[in-house]
């Protein structure tokens, strides 16, 4: 956890010392790079510039060099308002070691443009409507996801599960809170 | 009478005059004179989605007491500001922190009418950071900070009576004034009204303002003779230390003053050194009188409003201070002054006249001088008019009233009675162009009007009768305003656009003067409010007595605690709400059903209370008012009231089964 903060913070700063430039001819867009040079591009409400709120859940995750592939699979997905609006949501981001253990070449077939709404479905299987902190997830309990599914919690002795992935850190965003697994999460 | 009658016939042919003249426009409304073609106009008025108008004007809201915000060249309202009025959409005057601010010697008064928004100058330039406005009927100023864009002080002139020549700062904003339009018995007694001539008098207040938080102190205040005092202009340049206040009743009349202050040819233009009250003060020329004024402020770290009275104010006599005071002769009770860009010219609007008076503050100093005095008033001399005019201005309009500046040798006025504005030049006084108001235009304003550097870009008309212009929305209309470029020779006619209230000054500024400061939230960090909490963990309910206190938070999407029993009738119920959010516009509201107030509107970061007396048994909603996040509707609760005397136990919780 601390580690993971540490990244974290790390990584804001890096993005905010990282002049924000606009990229080929849109307008309203801006480009955040965390340090793995992974360009997001935004545009509409994820696009407003505020250096001094506390993030949201898509600059959390745009910022941590622990979830570049989440970060490229949102913005694939098309899913960056969801993650910059109001809220409030739940978000499980799973890191880059847990997609990296998916079976090979299953993100880069994933990413592909015509496996949009394929990839939006499992993005949107790791929201959960609402603010859940580690507290308010108990055992047994059935979280209701923004695909319409219900997935498990557990209480184990090593510490809280979903859908059998283990929740490893968690940071709090304005818009909701972002607890970080070990595992994606994939429809049954 | 027989002036009257004169002006009366003046008044007719001037009408005939026009209509001959306009009677081509009568049939096409739309082609207004002077307005660019449509789609030209539509263009230069477009602010497309997304993008920001070039300037902020603050509106005075008139009867509504407030300040609206706008956007030039839109006109798009973008925010109402509660000043002097309450407002329950916000809960100014509502909430136990905003309260005070509506406090006076009168007890509190939840109402007051704004007129003239003033932005603070550094070196006679608008710096953009406060907004000074002046409530006229129970005299008050306001400070309205501009990185919230809420009011931050409030605070009371004594021995005043309808603040209307205010705030009219000076070119760093060492004083606002704020001159009576009445003058009354000081300090008040009971007389008669017809011993007005020897009872009643008129003060003129120096309010300082502090150069690094804006606090706002009465300095001192000139007793002057019992005449109106209308409008204000701060000198500026060569005049910077003399303010000139128009005066209007120099008959002294105290009954059917339309007819009985409009006997003399001439009012005065009051030219106030300030600079020599204030070596007058110094040496200790003053009399120290009672009276009693409320000063409100809200604390930047609680947020809250006090109250404190106070009790004495310097006063100077007019009399008693040679040098301080000069009459300048000004023809048919003069409404506006107004001193321009240069400080040189003070220029002087008798609403009852065509024409329009130009004194030269170059000529003033020398007639001081030279002592050359027509009379003397009270004490104080009178100049001689032939001393000081520089020249008139043969406007062509009826019933002047105020001038502004375009920062380029020309001078524009607003003519009421014949609804037009004229454009002339300084100097020569030669009218350059005319454009009709649709309808009886009263103040208007240039983004800078005012100050030394005006942007001369724009104009705003702030008309006084709206008839036909809108949709109609029954008797009362909406106040319009009217939009003009006037980059070019030519006044063009841009855009209507409705008020808010009714406007009587505005003014603006470019927006970046203002726009990179603007405040996104306040840091819960540095909220010391007594009552608010840091986290949902300490949220609680405690009770002293009769008095229950909760402890309460909010977030997306729900209060900490939601559900709280204990509550018995009778019971003083304060529910402090502490919005943690620490994000861009994310208000929360809370409101309690049957509450004899308003709702909260709670910013990020700031604790705001309602005021809750249960008078029945059973258990009373709450919920959020300001749609929040998508469970906004989830953002409720539930207070649980029980009899008086019950053994109900006192708990609360959030997410509890």
């Amino acid at each position: 956890m601390k580690r993971l903060l540490f990244l974290l913070s790390s990584a804001i700063i890096l993005v905010q010392c990282t002049p924000s430039s606009t990229d080929e001819s849109v307008n309203d867009t801006s480009t955040v790079n965390n340090d793995q040079n992974n360009a997001v591009t935004l545009s509409g409400q994820e696009a407003v510039q505020d250096d001094e709120s506390a993030k949201n859940i898509l600059q959390v995750a745009a910022a941590s060099p622990d979830h570049t592939t989440l970060a490229a699979a949102v913005q694939a997905a098309g899913l960056t308002t969801v993650l910059a609006n109001n809220g409030p949501l739940t978000v499980f981001a799973p890191t880059n070691a847990a997609f990296d253990a998916l079976p090979e070449g299953t993100v880069a077939e994933l990413l592909k443009p015509e496996n949009k709404s394929k990839l939006a479905e499992i993005i949107t299987f790791h929201a959960a409507p609402g603010t859940y902190d580690v507290p308010a997830l108990k055992d047994g309990q059935s979280l209701f996801v923004a695909t319409g599914h219900n997935i498990k919690v557990e209480i184990k002795d090593d510490g809280t599960y979903v859908h059998g992935a283990k929740i490893l850190g968690t940071v709090p965003a304005t818009n909701g809170i972002v607890h970080v697994v070990d595992q994606v999460l994939l429809p049954q | 009478m027989k002036t009257l009658k004169i002006f009366a016939v003046a008044l007719a042919a001037t009408v005939l005059i026009s209509s001959c003249g306009d009677s081509g426009q009568s049939n096409n409304k739309k082609s207004n004179s002077g307005a660019l073609n449509n789609s030209s106009a539509a263009e230069a008025v477009y602010v497309a989605p997304g993008e920001h108008d070039e300037f902020y004007e603050f509106f005075s809201g008139g009867f509504s007491g407030q300040v609206s915000v706008v956007g030039l060249p839109s006109g798009r309202l973008f925010r109402r500001i509660p000043v002097f009025s309450v407002d329950a959409e916000k809960g100014y005057g509502f909430d136990e922190e905003s309260k005070a601010m509506l406090q006076t010697s009168h007890g509190f008064v939840p109402w007051d009418d704004s007129h003239h928004p003033k932005l603070s100058q550094t070196n006679g330039e608008i710096d953009g950071r406060w907004l000074f406005i002046n409530g006229n009927n129970t005299p008050r100023l306001a400070r309205i900070d501009l990185t919230t864009f809420e009011t931050a002080e409030i605070l009371e002139i004594p021995n005043s009576a309808g603040n209307h020549s205010s705030p009219y700062l000076t070119m760093n904003t060492e004083y606002l004034v704020a001159g009576t339009r009445f003058s009354v018995p000081i300090p008040q007694k009971d007389v008669s009204i017809n011993t007005y001539k020897e009872n009643f008098h008129g003060a003129l207040s120096f309010i300082s303002v502090d150069p690094e938080h804006g606090d706002m102190d009465i300095a001192f205040q000139i007793v002057m003779p019992g005449f109106d005092y209308d409008l204000a202009s701060s000198g500026k340049g060569p005049s910077h230390g003399w303010t000139f206040f128009t005066t209007y009743n120099t008959e002294k009349g105290n009954t059917m003053k339309e007819a009985t202050a409009s006997q003399n040819d001439k009012d005065f233009i009051a030219a106030i050194n300030w600079k020599k009250a204030e070596e007058y003060v110094a040496a200790g020329k003053f009399e120290e009188w009672d009276c009693s004024y409320a000063h409100n402020k809200v604390d930047e770290k609680t947020h809250i409003a006090s109250t404190e009275m106070r009790n004495k104010v310097k006063v100077l006599k007019a009399a008693d201070c040679p040098g301080m005071i000069y009459f300048l002769p000004t023809p048919k009770s003069p409404h506006g002054v107004d001193v321009n860009t240069t400080g040189e010219y003070i220029i002087g609007c008798g609403k009852l006249n065509a024409d329009l008076t130009v004194h030269s503050f170059e000529k003033m100093l020398a007639a001081i001088a030279a002592e050359d005095y027509e009379t003397i008033v009270d004490g104080i001399p009178v100049l001689k008019y032939e001393s000081v005019v520089d020249g008139v201005v043969k406007s062509g309009g009826l019933g002047p009233l105020h001038t502004e500046f375009d920062g380029r040798g020309n001078a524009y006025t607003s003519f009421f009675i014949s609804s037009e504005v004229v454009k002339w030049k300084l100097g020569t006084y030669e009218v350059l162009d005319r454009v009709p108001c649709y309808y009886s235009i009263g103040h208007l304003s240039i983004p800078g009007g005012g100050s030394m550097k005006p942007w001369g870009k724009y104009l705003v008309a702030m008309n006084k009768i709206t008839k036909d212009r809108y949709l109609p929305t029954g008797p009362e209309l909406a106040h319009s305003a009217q939009l003009f470029d006037i980059s070019g020779d030519k006044m063009k006619l841009l855009l209507d656009f409705p008020t808010d209230g009714e406007p009587h000054y505005a003014q603006g500024c470019p927006a970046e003067l203002i726009k990179p400061n603007s405040k996104k939230f306040f840091k819960l960090s540095e909220n010391e409010h007594p009552y608010a909490i840091m986290s949902e963990e300490d949220a609680r309910v405690e009770r002293d007595g009769n008095q229950v206190h909760v402890y309460m938070s909010c977030i997306r999407s729900h209060f900490a605690p939601d559900n709280i029993e204990g509550i018995k009738v009778g019971d003083q119920v304060y529910f402090h709400v502490t919005n943690l959010e620490q994000d861009w516009d994310t208000p929360h509201g809370f409101a309690m059903m049957g509450a004899n107030t308003s709702e909260l509107l709670i910013m990020p970061g700031v604790t705001k209370t309602l005021y809750w007396e249960p008078k029945e048994e059973g258990v009373i909603p709450f919920y959020c008012t300001d749609f929040c996040s998508a469970l906004h509707q989830e953002m409720q609760g539930y207070a649980r009231v029980s009899a008086k005397g019950s053994s109900t136990e006192l708990k609360w919780w959030l997410g509890e089964d």
